[in-house]
């Protein structure tokens, strides 16, 4: 891969803040035309991350280049060359959709003759073509979210970074955003996405896991899912809930079982195997079962697995 | 809000589950005696919360989204407060605290103080404060937006603690998943109750079936498979793509053929149970995917 096309490069990073690590020995690197999502809960060291990768801190150790350019060294070029749009959204409510976008274009330094161009390829992109009159403090949350989309890559940056993008957003307006993401990714943009929101991390190409400053996991949605559980996960139905789970505890092969809602999720060594061990113990302790089927771990359980590890605690599925 | 209807009762785990700006807070805000309503009327623990609010006060416990705790006094020390407030006894106190500092795994953070916790033990320490005087009705808003699944967990499992006690428990979440984990849900959307039902029969009532496709390159195999026959929605994910179909085993073979066929490259073709998420799109763009809001 030549230096072009690794459009963020971290190494062995680490910023420190006194005596607490917020990014303690992160390395990873992006393609060009990827949908990277740094997942993780609140205050495990996503915007430190992204302040450093946009220049606006620098690191403590280590070493991150965003688009080529050194984020300690050439910051200024490093902003110059991406675009960030935030969750809460940096728009102003009591300007037309319009005036919103020739802001933009403004703060980004647009070329004066480009200007015209590239609004109305962000029209077109964003879907709001006819509605640049809008009052944008009128608009649906979906539209505005879009609008906030185009405005950040007026400038056509080759990377955008996106800050829980949809987090909270009604489901058919997150699905039309992210259409909307892939295709600029389908585009050769590198789209570097921020989330505690494991739904929203199912859009991402590639996921790296954050905890605690640390990256626990990296890799697909799908290799998450099957590579870091321990066993797979069955779906029990059954009556009464409290005695089925204090039973399952010791049962047969049993990792772990809890109660979600009316069902029960069991962790097992093989699903297989376990659902027929598993049928005939309950109905032995008198527990009803109207249903047992394999489900797939969600990147939620994934998560609770990788990290409880690591607390050596061990936690129900 | 407009013309909502619905019961919990003692031992249950209702989710108000829905979008931004469906109408979760304001709902949860008229229960706990804060806002009237316009028209209509709401009972909690047997008081009418529009014309006795008081009334209520002392059988419900409300966490709003910013749950008032005391940075600057220890984890015991926010707990005592509230016991106070609410007059419980310190022999009760002791008791219940104990129990659900336990059951929260937070022991022994009990002489932190309360602005060094992480986002997930802050909220922890919220609901127990919220149930130190064991409250018959609990109000909780959106209250593991942004905590880490781990801590998510422990605050699911004192929530199931909670109703073999019989009290009855209403949260609302914006994340549709965390739908699965109540007993009965009331689907929002727009300030309107689309479904009032358990997940496991809303997912029935989606009436079709999901089949996921993992491949390298998914958008190959949207093109390929968009306007196959028996699609409902189709989906873009990260490393595949997610379809909701009339007929699962008849599509899978289906679009297995087309792929091959068509040489698009894809790893495997599964059939998954179905999303809230699912049903949730079928029922806001009546089965077709159209411009949402």
């Amino acid at each position: 891969m030549n230096t072009a096309d690794r459009s963020v490069l971290i190494d062995s990073l680490v910023k420190r803040f006194g005596d607490f690590t917020a990014v303690d020995h992160i390395s990873l690197e992006t393609r060009r035309g990827e949908i990277f999502g740094f997942l993780g809960p609140n205050g495990a060291g996503k915007s430190t991350t992204i302040r450093v990768l946009c220049g606006l801190l620098r690191p403590t150790s280590g070493r991150a280049t965003v688009a080529g350019f050194d984020v300690a060294r050439e910051p200024e070029s490093v902003r110059q060359h991406i675009g960030y749009m935030s969750q809460k959204f940096s728009l102003y409510n009591d300007l037309k959709v319009i005036e919103n976008l020739r802001l933009f274009a403004g703060l980004y330094n647009v070329p004066r003759d480009l200007v015209d161009e590239r609004i109305a390829w962000a029209l077109e992109m964003a879907n709001l073509k006819g509605k640049e009159a809008r009052m944008t403090g009128t608009l649906p949350s979906g539209w505005k979210q879009r609008l906030a989309l185009g405005c950040a890559v007026l400038h056509r940056p080759p990377i955008i970074f996106l800050d829980e993008p949809t987090s909270g957003v009604d489901p058919i307006s997150r699905r039309q955003f992210w259409d909307l993401i892939h295709q600029m990714a389908a585009e050769g943009v590198t789209v570097f996405v921020t989330t505690h929101y494991m739904e929203e991390a199912e859009y991402c190409n590639r996921l790296a896991m954050i905890y605690r400053g640390k990256m626990v996991a990296l890799g697909t949605p799908t290799e998450l899912k099957q590579k870091s559980m321990k066993g797979e996960l069955l779906l029990i139905e059954c009556e009464p809930l409290g005695v089925a789970v204090e039973t399952l505890q010791g049962g047969p092969g049993v990792l772990d079982a809890a109660v979600f809602g009316n069902a029960l999720h069991v962790l097992v060594p093989n699903a297989g195997v376990g659902t027929a061990q598993l049928q005939a113990y309950l109905v032995a302790h008198e527990v009803q079962v109207s249903k047992i089927e394999p489900i797939r771990p969600s990147l939620e359980d994934v998560f609770v697995a990788l990290t409880s590890e690591r607390e050596g605690r061990k936690e129900p599925v | 809000m407009e013309r909502l209807s619905f019961e919990v009762y003692p031992g249950e785990i209702f989710g108000l589950v829905g979008p931004d700006g469906a109408g979760k807070t304001t709902t949860l805000r008229m229960l706990a005696g804060v806002m009237p309503p316009d028209q209509g009327t709401a009972t909690v623990a047997g008081f009418d919360v529009g014309r006795d609010p008081e009334g209520a006060k002392y059988h419900l416990s409300y966490m709003p989204q910013r749950f008032g705790l005391y940075e600057d006094l220890t984890v015991d020390e926010n707990i005592r407060f509230y016991a106070d407030l609410f007059g419980v006894s310190k022999a009760q106190r002791e008791l219940r605290s104990g129990q659900l500092l336990r059951a929260a795994g937070m022991t022994e953070f009990r002489g932190r103080m309360a602005g060094k916790l992480s986002g997930g033990m802050k909220q922890k320490l919220g609901l127990i404060c919220a149930l130190i005087h064991r409250p018959k009705v609990i109000l909780l808003d959106e209250p593991t937006t942004g905590v880490d699944p781990v801590s998510r967990r422990d605050f699911w499992r004192i929530l199931y603690e909670l109703t073999a006690e019989g009290v009855a428990v209403l949260t609302s979440t914006a994340y549709l998943d965390e739908a699965e984990r109540c007993h009965r849900v009331a689907l929002l959307h727009q300030g309107r109750l689309l479904f009032c039902d358990t997940p496991a029969h809303l997912k029935a009532r989606l009436g079709k079936g999901v089949l996921a496709v993992t491949s390298p390159d998914p958008r190959r195999v949207r093109e390929q498979l968009q306007n196959a026959e028996g699609i409902s929605s189709l989906v873009l994910t990260g490393d595949g793509v997610h379809i909701v179909v009339d007929d699962v085993s008849r599509r899978m073979a289906e679009f297995q053929a087309r792929l091959k066929q068509a040489q698009v490259p894809f790893d495997q073709i599964q059939r998954v149970t179905p999303a809230i998420e699912d049903l949730f799109v079928d029922a806001v763009s009546g089965g077709k995917e159209g411009e949402g809001a």
